[in-house]
């Protein structure tokens, strides 16, 4: 056999490395019919509206499934309005709604949206029963009653029947969540699978009339919208809309600031700062739903004692906290409800107090301190939230240690009530007061069996059985000042008495090129809306 | 004197056909294959079991109530016994089913086919990088032991092997691409050029060739050259300084002393003799530098926005999607055991006596 001569080889691999050397890059501007945005999007793990319960994955259903309730994205908070629905009554028992289907409105297919297809994909969602289903099933739907409770009468009309009065607000807050996204029920149905109602296909492929459709989705790479022409609500500026999984803070910035992305979701607070200094780049804040709290768990006998839950809320640096690590990225906040939803509470009575924790814990029989373990999420943030509490904790004499772990590590032992104090954040599920009361504010069993995972007071095995009352009764007031005041007297009295010690609200910032105007995040109550986006 | 009988006998193995052989030996490397992949997979599938981290919650989410974890649980298959769980997995990778990723809700198999070749292009640039510039950088610094180049050489591979990865890439881009504007930013192509190459190869560089879009070449190199030469410096600096190591050896041989007695020029000596008699252990180093490069850099793919084979088992790990770690190293140990399969070859291509 012939030998090759191995200064050969290196010749040759030379030759075809060299060119690379002098590739010159080409420009990279984004067209101005084209929206390019840098977002983490790897919590995107299915494209079904029945599925869909994660922040990026909302932000692209938003924009590609229309509901019967909708937000108009530049004025979010007025609140709902018709939307593939043009109008809705209700019975005088509070209990039938019934929705007028808007005429002419079509899907990305071409079939026509009419109330077959919203019954079906309402059904569908109560059938299936996947993880947001409970925002339908909390109306007394099930997988047996569907398609009794949920019925279209004709093309153009819907009717819809819970199983007692609950607030107008609640019932249609509901259906302007992702899980409310109306499905093409002739498309979706040609994708069945074992009676799967087209779960499967529409896990990666979309069925909707929205102002966008999906190219395509590259898990943890990308996803690509493309415009849908003469979309119903008005003129969609954007051709294209791409979104790039780019991780890194540094990485999106230096792509924003060259022009090859038009906006960038996950800047730090140091980025943002350099981003807002430079001309040419904007950044926008908006107030988000999330709430960042720690919750102590009251099958411990020392956290459990009201005085040491006291003192406990005394011993948070909140306004160190938000003027330092967390500058720009959340806002000081005490109530369950984030500000901006129905029944907001301001007031914020605690504040880093050392002596008058010190005197409350010496009030419990604990004025030398005691030790706990408080668990968190390896996320930076909320890493530098737990050291900051073990820091102030020290200072009267308790001894923290931090267990961190993944996001599922960490839940797995909170949802199985072993924690002792859980540091962490909870984001509501549709935009009405209900969504936080139901979890922070109601537990109708606290035994370990009832297992009740989804909810914060379960969690922390918080026995309250008036305040859960209370929280019942407010979600069925139909007078919506009344309603609000009832969310106000829960949270004062949450605020005092509760294992939760609330206390940031998310702000978002947000960087982009000057020219990007409208770009809306969805505040606290929606998600990310780029219809109306303009360059 | 060699008697009748065993002068027979060495006949007979002389004259006996190699078929035997080479199916002996054929059958004891896929058994070897075979059972180190079951070994692999048994280690991973336990590992991913008593991880303290629950599979359902990645599917259902935090708010899951019970009845949903508890569908979830059962269709997941985790109601039924480890080693029931482990076999079934085993037969449907025999029929080469790898499952469906809890996360990207797709096959497995079509995952991988997606992320390995954007790994297998990085890799293979960075490789040859490292190799074109760290052999030779290891040669010199052999010959010129303790000069100021074997310093610099030296000095060189130190700072590639200390630097944060995750430094050195965002300064890479801070500079070449932010500053200096040379290079194209993070992903493999523009943004505008996305999806337009029909997929055959998987490589953006090779499918653009054949599809004849040239502009898309082009605007793949601006992009695959900063993250590759990031990768192919961490590949230099070991082959540079195993290089140097191995010829410093060989340059203290007889024969090369010889070779200079009868008048060889010394490029002759060292390019020709010297290397060559290196090249077998330095087929092994270059092809585990390849082998640790073909199982991804997560910090790099993460700076870089690199889709490829290490950010999607590391999400996959840290989300419990089993069925997307048990695929991703079932292709990290294939990738090992053809790059074995592969250096035996070169063996017997460059050394006569391995054949």
């Amino acid at each position: 056999m012939k030998h090759i001569s191995f200064a050969k080889l290196l010749l040759a691999s030379a030759c075809i490395a060299a060119p690379m050397a002098f590739a010159a890059p080409l420009q990279a501007a984004t067209p101005a019919n084209m929206l390019v945005i840098a977002n983490r999007i790897d919590d995107i793990t299915s494209v079904d509206p029945a599925e869909i319960f994660e922040f990026a994955g909302s932000d692209m259903a938003r924009n590609i499934y229309d509901k019967l309730v909708m937000f108009d994205p530049l004025h979010l908070e007025k609140g709902y309005g018709p939307g593939l629905a043009e109008s809705w009554t209700i019975s005088e028992d509070g209990k039938t709604f019934t929705f007028k289907m808007r005429k002419g409105i079509k899907f990305h297919s071409g079939n026509p949206v009419t109330a077959r297809d919203a019954a079906w994909s309402l059904q569908r969602a109560v059938i299936l029963k996947m993880t947001p289903s409970f925002i339908l099933t909390q109306f007394g739907f099930n997988k047996d009653n569907a398609k009794e409770v949920i019925k279209a009468v004709d093309d153009e009309t819907l009717v819809i029947t819970t199983d007692k009065k609950y607030a107008t607000s609640f019932v249609l807050n509901c259906l302007t969540a992702t899980i409310g996204g109306i499905i093409d029920s002739k498309l979706a149905m040609e994708h069945e699978k074992d009676g799967d109602m087209g779960h499967d296909w529409l896990k990666t492929h979309t069925a909707g009339s929205g102002a966008f459709t999906l190219k395509v989705w590259k898990p943890n790479e990308s996803y690509t919208l493309d415009r849908v022409d003469g979309y119903w609500r008005g003129n969609v500026a954007m051709k294209r809309v791409i979104v790039r999984h780019i991780p890194e803070s540094a990485t999106q910035r230096l792509l924003l600031e060259k022009g090859d992305i038009d906006v960038a979701r996950n800047l730090s607070p140091e980025d943002m700062a350099a981003v807002a200094a430079k001309d040419g780049l904007a950044v926008d804040k908006e107030l988000r739903g999330r709430i960042m709290y720690f919750a102590m768990n009251q099958k411990d006998p020392i956290l459990s004692k009201p005085k040491v839950r006291t003192a406990m809320k005394y011993l948070a640096d909140y306004d160190g906290m938000v003027n330092s690590f967390l500058k720009g990225q959340y806002a000081v906040h005490q109530a369950f409800l984030p500000r901006t939803y129905m029944g907001e509470l301001a007031d914020k009575p605690y504040k880093l107090d050392i002596a008058k924790a010190k005197s409350l814990l010496a009030e419990a029989g604990y004025a030398d301190g005691f030790k706990v373990e408080m668990i968190v999420r390896n996320a930076q943030e909320r890493v530098e939230i737990a050291q900051s509490l073990q820091n102030t904790f020290a200072k009267a004499g308790i001894k923290s240690t931090i267990q961190t772990g993944t996001g599922k590590q960490i839940l797995g032992i909170y949802r199985a009530r072993k924690h002792q104090i859980y540091v962490g954040a909870w984001g509501p599920d549709y935009p009405d007061p209900h969504t936080n009361a139901d979890t922070f504010a109601s537990n109708p069993d606290n035994r370990d069996e009832a297992k009740l995972t989804g909810k914060l007071a379960w969690r922390n095995s918080w026995d309250i059985p008036e305040m859960t009352k209370e929280t019942k009764a407010a979600v069925q007031e139909t007078d919506r000042d009344k309603r609000a005041a009832m969310y106000v007297k829960i949270q004062k009295e949450h605020q005092k008495t509760s294992p939760f010690a609330i206390m940031f609200q998310k702000i978002e910032p947000l960087g982009r090129r000057a020219n990007v105007k409208n770009f809306v995040m969805g505040g606290a109550i929606s998600a990310a809306y780029y219809w109306k986006v303009t360059k | 004197m060699t008697s009748a009988i065993e002068e027979t006998e060495l006949e007979r193995r002389t004259n006996a056909s190699p078929l035997p052989r080479i199916l002996k030996n054929l059958t004891g490397s896929v058994l070897s294959i075979a059972l180190t992949m079951i070994g692999l997979l048994a280690v991973t599938f336990i590992i991913g079991r008593v991880m303290p981290i629950d599979p359902v919650l990645a599917v259902v989410g935090d708010k899951a109530s019970k009845e949903v974890y508890d569908a979830a649980y059962k269709a997941m298959g985790l109601d039924r016994p480890l080693l029931v769980q482990f076999l079934i997995y085993l037969k449907d990778v025999a029929t080469g089913n790898f499952g469906v990723s809890t996360l990207t809700a797709r096959p497995v198999a079509e995952d991988i086919a997606r992320v390995f070749p954007a790994t297998l292009e990085l890799a293979t640039i960075a490789t040859l990088l490292g190799v074109v510039i760290g052999v030779p950088a290891g040669v010199i610094a052999a010959i010129k032991k303790g000069s100021w180049i074997d310093q610099l050489i030296r000095l060189v591979g130190l700072f590639g092997y200390s630097m944060p990865v995750f430094w050195l890439g965002l300064m890479g881009l801070l500079i070449f691409y932010g500053k200096l504007d040379w290079v194209a930013g993070p992903g493999r192509v523009d943004v505008f050029y996305d999806d337009i190459v029909p997929y055959v190869t998987g490589m953006i560089l090779i499918d653009s060739l054949l599809a004849g879009e040239f502009d898309i070449f082009f605007n793949a190199i601006s992009h695959i050259i900063l993250p590759a030469f990031l990768l192919g410096y961490y590949s230099l600096a070991y082959i540079s300084r195993m290089t140097r190591s191995f010829m410093l050896e060989q340059l203290g041989q007889e024969y090369i002393t010889t070779a200079r007695v009868k008048g060889l020029s010394e490029f002759t000596v060292i390019w020709k003799h010297g290397l060559r008699n290196v090249m077998v252990p330095l087929i092994t180093v270059i092809a585990l530098s390849y082998a640790a490069l073909l199982e991804g850099s997560v910090l790099t793919e993460s700076i870089f926005a690199w889709p490829g084979i290490g950010q999607y088992i590391t999400i996959a790990l840290f989300s419990a999607d089993m069925a997307a770690v048990l695929g991703g190293t079932v292709v990290i140990g294939v990738v090992f055991i053809a790059l074995n399969l592969f250096s035996d070859l070169l063996y017997k291509i460059v050394d006569p006596r391995a054949r």
